[in-house]
């Protein structure tokens, strides 16, 4: 994906962070922000603008799993694999999400259209097993919810 | 004027909150009262599983299980004319205390004016009073403990950093929490952000630093939000920057994003990822205090702590030091999850025991199952057995029953939860999040993750058990941070008190509670079998087949064990050993 305001792009967020001390994780958050993952473009745009070394940029982005290297689905599915998600049935909601669309966890469904991610905690234990899709929460989701659920947002999109 | 707080605790009630806030904001202007009072949504009044949640101020009113229709009744009774609906209205027994949680729900975090009302900032207008070595001495009365885990006494941690000789020195707030299955910090951050502010200033002022940063997980949005609003309103009421409240004190606050590492919660390589590296942990000492971020003396405290010093300054740690038990003072918050009845945050006074917290405040187990154990302290805690559920919780006590106080997950397990798949579920996260750089940790958490899927996959061997307790002492001893010396810990903790279920899976080939699928298989009754067919629509593998008149088998070659034909089973007809 080459976008044609990449180099405007990066260059506001550089301008933005530029005198600070250890700024790169910030500067990749903004990115990640503005495109929903962090294309190779642009980390090399980042790398000429903050004259770092593009192999510091990806030692970085390897490391922590919030940064995304390749574009997220449209719909991005996140099932939480916290502790009280596990324990009310979490895995079982992962079986059958992979079952129905045949995708394995960091995976996109061959149409593009949904994105299978496994989280921890998403900090609402209470309402265990949580899934969200976009930015919808699902809570005390049962296996039998799973397929209605991706279907809701499989018609929104024969709608648009 | 009454201002009504609707709690949206972000789950599945949404369109009936959004129905019920329309109804109630419209029916408040139809009534004219629309000055008469302000509707506001929170994160957490601290009542769940009771519908729609509201609490009415300045009464403090708490309504449950709301509906639209009750709007008009609400309107006429309680904001006309200040009374209580007793139907509607929530009464709970009250064992909890609520210090650090003091304002998450009673009032608008997004409102400085409100936090300011309620005793905000006087904390601090007492600090720059006093000065950094009475605050410290007061500190010191306090007896305040972190809250993150480690439980080092906050007085001293400032105290050290502050004789480290040096002009810059940072604080940092360490708001990663990266416990899966907790969110006391969250809560707190989203809830009230000042409070957490007017810590980190108050410490600042005591170590002598004028720079404090926050590092909040990126997972946590509205958190970052509401702390970065609450700055900024900070800086525009000569709160932050140079001569605060017209003091020689200044101080600048920053913001610093965490990106899905457990490890950088850990401080040294906390500081590590806030100078934008990777999450590397470093070998201590030198310790933070002495040798920090950039180098510089630094005090690394966790939110929680941090929200709990402002009550601290403004009652006098004297004040604060009676509640609680010796060694142990204050409250501490709890996020009690897993099968219990009443799922959510929780503050108590140190020195209630974990009964009390799970059954008189939890409401005991869900569908009145048999409770098993308590785990706390998430990845590096341990589980309690039911014989010790009467020890008051404080940092020693849990300490000795190997488990640990932790940052404050709490997680009931039933009989139907399997330990040995508990156990494979927290190292498997510590093995995950592994940053790699130790071979204690790296190697060590794989082996032993190795040896307890074998087991639960019934191919353990004899001294397996052996070999588990090992490694887990060689980790504990030579791992270079904090996640690889508690990695172990809930093995460890599982091990002690529930070495029979082990046994049982190593040498019998059985799980009891069904969880470890590869021990479990299923079969079908054909005498109760009704010949409906559920079980081989539901099955994934295909693995069922029959006919009514001839009735369902399950082909055991095929059969996956997922248990989903036992579930559907309306006839008891799919037996599971
Ligand atoms: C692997 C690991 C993860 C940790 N995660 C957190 C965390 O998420 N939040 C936190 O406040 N402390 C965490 N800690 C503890 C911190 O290292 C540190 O002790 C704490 O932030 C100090 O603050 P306190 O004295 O106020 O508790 C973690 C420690 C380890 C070893
Ligand atoms: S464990 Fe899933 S929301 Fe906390």
């Amino acid at each position: 994906m080459v976008v044609e305001t990449l180099v405007e792009d990066v260059f506001k967020v550089v301008e933005r962070w530029k005198d600070k001390r250890g700024n790169l994780i910030m500067v990749l958050h903004d990115v990640q922000d503005r495109y929903g993952y962090v294309p190779r473009e642009a980390a090399l745009e980042v790398s000429r603008q903050l004259d770092v070394p593009l192999a510091r940029i990806y030692e970085v982005l390897t490391f922590y799993n919030y940064f995304k290297l390749t574009p997220p689905g449209k719909f991005n599915i996140s099932v939480c694999l916290g502790t009280a998600c596990y324990l009310k049935g979490a895995p079982a909601l992962i079986d059958e999400i992979r079952h129905l669309l045949h995708v394995e966890e960091g995976q996109t469904t061959k149409d593009g259209l949904f994105h299978l991610q496994i989280v921890r905690c998403l900090g609402c234990c209470g309402l265990a097993p949580v899934i969200t899709v976009k930015h919808k929460v699902y809570s005390a989701v049962k296996r039998g919810d799973v397929a209605k659920i991706i279907a809701e947002h499989s018609s929104q999109k024969v709608e648009a | 004027m009454k201002q009504i707080l609707i709690q949206d605790t972000n789950g599945n009630l949404r369109k009936e909150l959004r129905d019920f806030h329309v109804a109630l904001t419209t029916q408040l202007r139809d009534w004219g009262l629309a000055d008469a009072a302000q509707v506001v949504t929170v994160a957490d009044i601290g009542i769940y599983q009771k519908g729609i949640v509201a609490k009415v101020l300045p009464e403090g009113f708490v309504y449950v299980g709301l509906e639209v229709k009750h709007v008009p009744e609400i309107i006429e009774k309680t904001i006309q004319h200040g009374e209580k609906i007793a139907s509607l209205a929530f009464e709970k027994k009250n064992k909890q205390l609520r210090l650090v949680l003091r304002n998450c729900g009673r009032i608008d975090p997004e409102n400085f004016n409100d936090y300011v009302a309620n005793d905000g900032y006087q904390g601090l207008v007492k600090a720059l009073e006093m000065g950094p070595e009475r605050v410290i001495e007061e500190m010191k009365k306090s007896g305040l403990r972190g809250r993150g885990g480690a439980g080092f006494p906050t007085w001293m941690k400032w105290n050290i950093t502050r004789a480290v000789p040096g002009e810059v020195k940072y604080i940092i707030c360490n708001g990663d929490e990266g416990d899966p299955g907790a969110y006391m910090d969250r809560s707190v951050l989203e809830g009230d952000p000042n409070s957490v502010i007017e810590g980190l200033m108050i410490g600042g002022l005591a170590i002598g630093a004028s720079q404090g940063v926050f590092y909040i997980r990126a997972e946590y949005p509205l958190a970052i939000e509401r702390i970065q609003k609450a700055i900024n309103e900070c800086y525009a009421r000569g709160l932050l920057g140079q001569n605060i409240l017209g003091s020689n004190f200044n101080f600048d606050i920053e913001i610093r994003l965490g990106a899905g590492a457990f490890v950088c919660g850990e401080e040294t390589a906390l500081i590590s990822s806030v100078e934008g590296l990777r999450g590397y942990p470093r070998p201590r000492p030198p310790f933070p205090s002495v040798r920090g971020l950039w180098e510089k003396p630094t005090a690394i405290n966790n939110v929680e702590t941090l929200a709990t010093v402002p009550y601290i300054l403004f009652h006098g740690g004297e004040a604060f030091g009676k509640i609680g038990i010796e060694g142990s003072t204050g409250t501490k918050v709890f996020a009690l999850t897993g099968k219990v009845r009443n799922s959510g945050l929780v503050e108590v006074p140190m020195g209630i025991t974990l009964r009390e917290v799970v059954f008189d405040i939890g409401g005991g187990v869900l569908n009145n199952r048999a409770i098993k154990a308590i785990q706390t302290g998430g990845p590096s805690g341990g589980v309690i057995p039911e014989q010790f559920f009467d020890t008051p919780i404080g940092y020693e006590s849990l300490q000795k029953l190997g488990s640990i106080m932790g940052s404050g997950g709490m997680i009931v397990l039933d009989e139907n939860d399997c330990m040995v798949d508990i156990s494979k579920f927290y190292l498997g996260f510590c093995v995950d999040e592994s940053c790699g750089k130790c071979a204690p940790c790296r190697i060590g958490g794989t082996q032993m993750l190795a040896i307890l899927k074998r087991i639960s996959d019934g191919k353990g061997v004899d001294d397996d058990l052996k070999k588990l307790n090992e490694i887990a002492m060689a980790m504990q001893k030579a791992s270079l941070c904090g996640l690889g010396q508690t990695a172990p810990n809930p093995v460890l903790s599982t091990l002690k008190y529930f070495e029979a279920e082990y046994k049982a899976h190593v040498v019998d080939k059985k799980c009891a509670s069904g969880k470890c699928v590869k021990l479990v298989s299923y079969s079908i009754i054909k005498d109760k079998c009704t010949g409906c067919g559920m079980c081989g629509r539901v099955c994934p593998a295909i693995a069922i087949t029959g006919s009514r008149a001839d009735k369902y088998s399950i082909n055991t070659e095929k059969c996956v064990s997922c248990g989903q034909c036992f579930d559907v089973c309306k006839f008891g007809a799919v037996v599971r050993q």
